[in-house]
């Protein structure tokens, strides 16, 4: 066992790539066998790393799921911010500049809509769930915004840790939801083409979320749409605590 | 040079992060401002443009292809590292308000892809008009 660990820790980069380079396999092994094909490979790898990311946080009672066990560490630099943004900004290889321009419009005004539609839809629960405090209210809202957001937010406007722990769980929630939900709605909401996925990105803005959703719904669309998400969760630590505070504060 | 296409990757992703770390410090804001799109943009500069040509073509290539082929492993890798237990153990508001957000934002890429493309049929149907 000590020898095993040894290994595994000195070489933990090696083993994610291992693990996950299985994962992989199994799943699009079971997307072909067992739902020919319907359920792509990718979505199914997604959905195994969500539920694995649970029972991880179970055993350690860490925050970064599977990572947080010993022998597996080497995922949380495979799957960590560097390598992400690494990888997200490859995809861009090969875009043409032409399809960027051609969204370029639509892309900007779905960041703006994506940030507030999703703030005012948080803070409308909040209300409904019975909180008062044009602070609670704001970080709540700014936590369905996206979960970098929420606490960025409540920070900065001195809200208690409870509320921004809520407020990092209803965006933890929302990135989950659009990592599992793009593939399956995709086709209901004309996401095919780069202008949808520079809106879609634009209004969903979780990098992480949209990163995952559209590898699972057509990888081709990445770029475009992780191009627009990356700009959001900066505009909404620009509106959160500012204007969109004011105006809670104004109507509560 | 594998390691050409590789560094150039990387130097896009730097010089982007630090153009939005600047801007997140000008604009007073604790958060990085686009500088994985501002990335991109070089990248999609440079690979559109003839100067770069010895960067991107062949071999180099190959080193960025690479990494955007590792892209669906990576994200699974960052699947399995969110805090998902905390996502659940927020309780009914983050779970409703988590959700509420997502199912109104999917609503709207609809209508605003159509805004957007309908705009661009105008203006390509305009300089059709003035092009005949």
């Amino acid at each position: 066992m000590d020898i095993l660990e040894t290994v595994f820790i000195r070489n933990s980069l090696l083993v994610a790539f291992a693990v996950v380079g299985l994962t992989l396999w199994v799943s699009y092994l079971v997307a072909d066998k067992f739902t020919h094909g319907r359920i792509h490979g990718s979505a199914i790898a997604i959905s195994l790393g969500l539920v694995a990311a649970y029972f991880g946080g179970k055993l350690t009672g860490g925050n970064n799921g599977v990572a947080d066990l010993t022998l597996l560490g080497g995922v949380g630099l495979m799957g960590g911010g560097m390598m992400r943004d690494f990888a997200i900004v490859a995809t861009a290889f090969g875009v043409k500049l032409e399809e960027l321009k051609k969204a370029g419009l639509a892309g900007v005004v779905s960041i703006f809509a994506g940030v507030i539609v999703s703030f005012i839809v948080g803070a409308l629960v909040a209300i409904v769930y019975g909180y008062s405090d044009p602070v609670d209210i704001t970080t709540i809202g700014a936590g369905a915004v996206t979960y970098i957001v929420g606490p960025v937010t409540g920070s900065a406007l001195g809200a208690s840790s409870e509320i921004i722990a809520l407020s990092v769980a209803a965006g933890l929630v929302k990135s989950i939801l659009v990592m599992i939900g793009t593939p399956m709605i995709a086709r209901y909401i004309g996401l095919n083409n780069p202008q949808s996925a520079m809106v879609f990105g634009g209004l969903m803005g979780t990098t992480s979320g949209v990163a995952a959703g559209l590898a699972a719904t057509d990888p081709k669309l990445v770029p475009y749409g992780a191009m627009t998400a990356t700009f959001y969760t900066g505009l909404g630590c620009l509106l959160g605590p500012s204007i969109l505070f004011f105006i809670i504060r104004a109507l509560v | 040079m594998v390691v050409y296409g590789v560094a150039l990757l990387s130097a896009c992703l730097i010089v982007g992060m630090l153009i939005g770390e600047a801007l997140g410090v000008w604009l007073q804001v604790e958060a990085n401002v686009g500088g994985v799109g501002i990335a991109m943009l070089f990248l999609v500069f440079a690979s559109n443009s003839s100067r770069f040509k010895s960067l991107i073509e062949g071999a180099s290539g190959r080193g960025i292809e690479f990494w955007s082929a590792m892209y669906i492993p990576i994200v699974v890798a960052m699947a399995a590292r969110q805090n998902v237990v905390a996502a659940f153990e927020g309780g009914m508001t983050a779970i409703v308000a988590g959700v509420a957000a997502v199912v109104v934002s999917f609503a709207l890429v609809p209508v605003l892809s159509k805004i957007g493309s309908k705009k661009e049929r105008e203006k390509t149907s305009v300089n059709r008009g003035t092009g005949s």
